[in-house]
């Protein structure tokens, strides 16, 4: 039988309860949603059931170093994905801009960073996505872009819809941009999803909430900022993005 | 700019979810070897879940060295056209020791790549709806004498990081990933 809401919000509150106790007790704060997460119902046949191996620091793992991007990777418009059809998209246009830091702060220089959504209606345009809402003809939702010297990154976009999802009844996510991104090493590649202020179905969200950590939870949410909304033009998110995993170049410094 | 030396709560991770297929494939993004190279090898195999199941929606990515052993890597794996706006391909020359395919509706996914110098394995990052967060594991094309992560597992654990050279095929090696159940592959923490 379908779980309803209430059925997750149960177990949501569970877990949440189980882990603020746990912080409460002195237990590390967890900076990543656990792989085995009931409420997200897909994750129960799909996370290991063994702990993770560790791979200490040695130089000569492959790990601490990663791909390299360069300007032949990306082409000029791919961070605009207002202008990639022969007319403009529906929706609210928003300029989105942050930095990508490594966990000791350093600019992120020259990494790819790949983005892809939903329309302003709540549709991807991806065959298996059969949420009965319009698709746009001018608009795909896929973007990428090097990192600058500063670690910087800039899209312009539309915000995505909110749309409706299996995991339960009335399952909802809300408005999110999923992010691909690279550091100096492969054991920082992280893929995550930006979320935007003050969202009603955040409380709804079994993937929001697996990340039971409220500080960390908040990391995702990206900050509206008027000094970067462009007039006559967009709104402004910013959303700074830390890496986590070890590189080299910590390895070296004697980390 | 003033570098903080500080430590950075990171930003937490979250699942691929279904549909990035548009967005993160790109074409001969599981050809690593340059074209026609005759020390190619196929590195191939399916992505099962816990009830044995192959998974059709998982995303691989690879990296590993070059054949003389650098990890200085090259860029064009993802090679762009300016004037479409579309993908060229890689240019079929350098190697950037990076891929990424996705599993197809077989949950099978396929890589062609040269065999790397230094320690012979490949590392694998493994991304698919239903993952909260990534996990990496190691393709080994051999079992070199004195790998300190291979000969502290047992050999059923260590059994799951070998990959195996296919008698009927040429130059071919078979590498399934089980993310959960009896034949669970070995995943990694890197500290
Ligand atoms: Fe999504």
């Amino acid at each position: 039988m379908a779980l309803t809401q209430a059925d997750i919000d149960r177990e949501v509150s569970e877990l949440q309860d189980a882990y603020d106790k746990a912080l409460a007790g002195g237990a590390p704060a967890a900076h990543h949603p656990p792989r085995d997460y009931a409420p997200y119902r897909s994750s129960t046949l799909r996370h290991p059931k063994q702990p993770l191996v560790a791979v200490h620091g040695d130089p000569e793992t492959v790990e601490l170093s990663g791909p390299a991007f360069g300007h032949t990777d990306v082409t000029a418009l791919d961070n605009d994905l207002t202008k990639q059809h022969h007319g403009e998209p529906l929706g609210e246009r928003i300029t989105v801009s942050g930095r990508v830091l490594d966990g000791r702060g350093r600019p992120v220089r020259g990494q790819l960073v790949e983005i892809w959504q939903a329309n302003a209606s709540g549709r991807y345009a991806h065959q298996r996505d059969d949420h009965p809402a319009p698709l746009d003809p001018n608009f795909t939702g896929v973007g990428r872009v090097l990192t600058g010297d500063d670690g910087s990154y800039t899209f312009t976009t539309i915000k995505p819809g909110a749309y409706p999802w299996r995991n339960h009844t009335n399952a909802w996510r809300p408005a999110h941009i999923h992010f691909s991104l690279f550091g100096d090493a492969f054991t920082q590649r992280l893929v995550t999803q930006m979320y935007f202020p003050n969202d009603p179905l955040f409380p709804y969200d079994p993937i929001l909430r697996s990340v039971t950590d409220e500080p960390a939870r908040q990391r995702l949410i990206a900050t509206y900022d008027h000094d970067l909304s462009q007039p006559e033009f967009s709104l402004g998110y910013r959303w700074d993005i830390v890496l986590d995993g070890p590189s080299a170049t910590w390895i070296e410094e004697g980390r | 700019m003033t570098e903080q030396t500080t430590a950075l709560a990171p930003t937490p991770s979250h699942t691929v979810g279904p549909f990035y297929g548009y967005a993160l494939p790109f074409p001969d993004g599981g050809e690593i070897a340059p074209v026609g190279h005759p020390d190619t090898i196929t590195l191939h195999g399916y992505v099962y879940d816990g009830a044995g199941e192959p998974i059709p929606d998982a995303l691989l990515e690879f990296w590993q060295a070059d054949p003389s052993g650098s990890l200085a890597g090259k860029p064009g794996s993802l090679r762009r056209d300016p004037v479409t706006g579309g993908f060229y391909g890689r240019n079929g020359v350098d190697f950037t020791g990076f891929g990424r395919v996705p599993t197809d509706a077989d949950g099978h996914y396929a890589v062609r790549t040269l065999p790397p110098g230094g320690a012979p394995y490949i590392s694998v990052c493994v991304f698919a709806r239903g993952l909260l967060h990534h996990l990496f594991t190691r393709a080994y094309l051999a079992e070199p004498a004195g790998d300190t992560l291979l000969s502290g597992l047992e050999p059923a654990r260590r059994e799951t990081l070998l990959a195996r050279a296919e008698a009927d095929k040429h130059r071919t090696y078979r590498f399934d990933i089980h993310l959960q159940g009896d034949k669970e592959t070995v995943f990694l923490a890197f500290d």
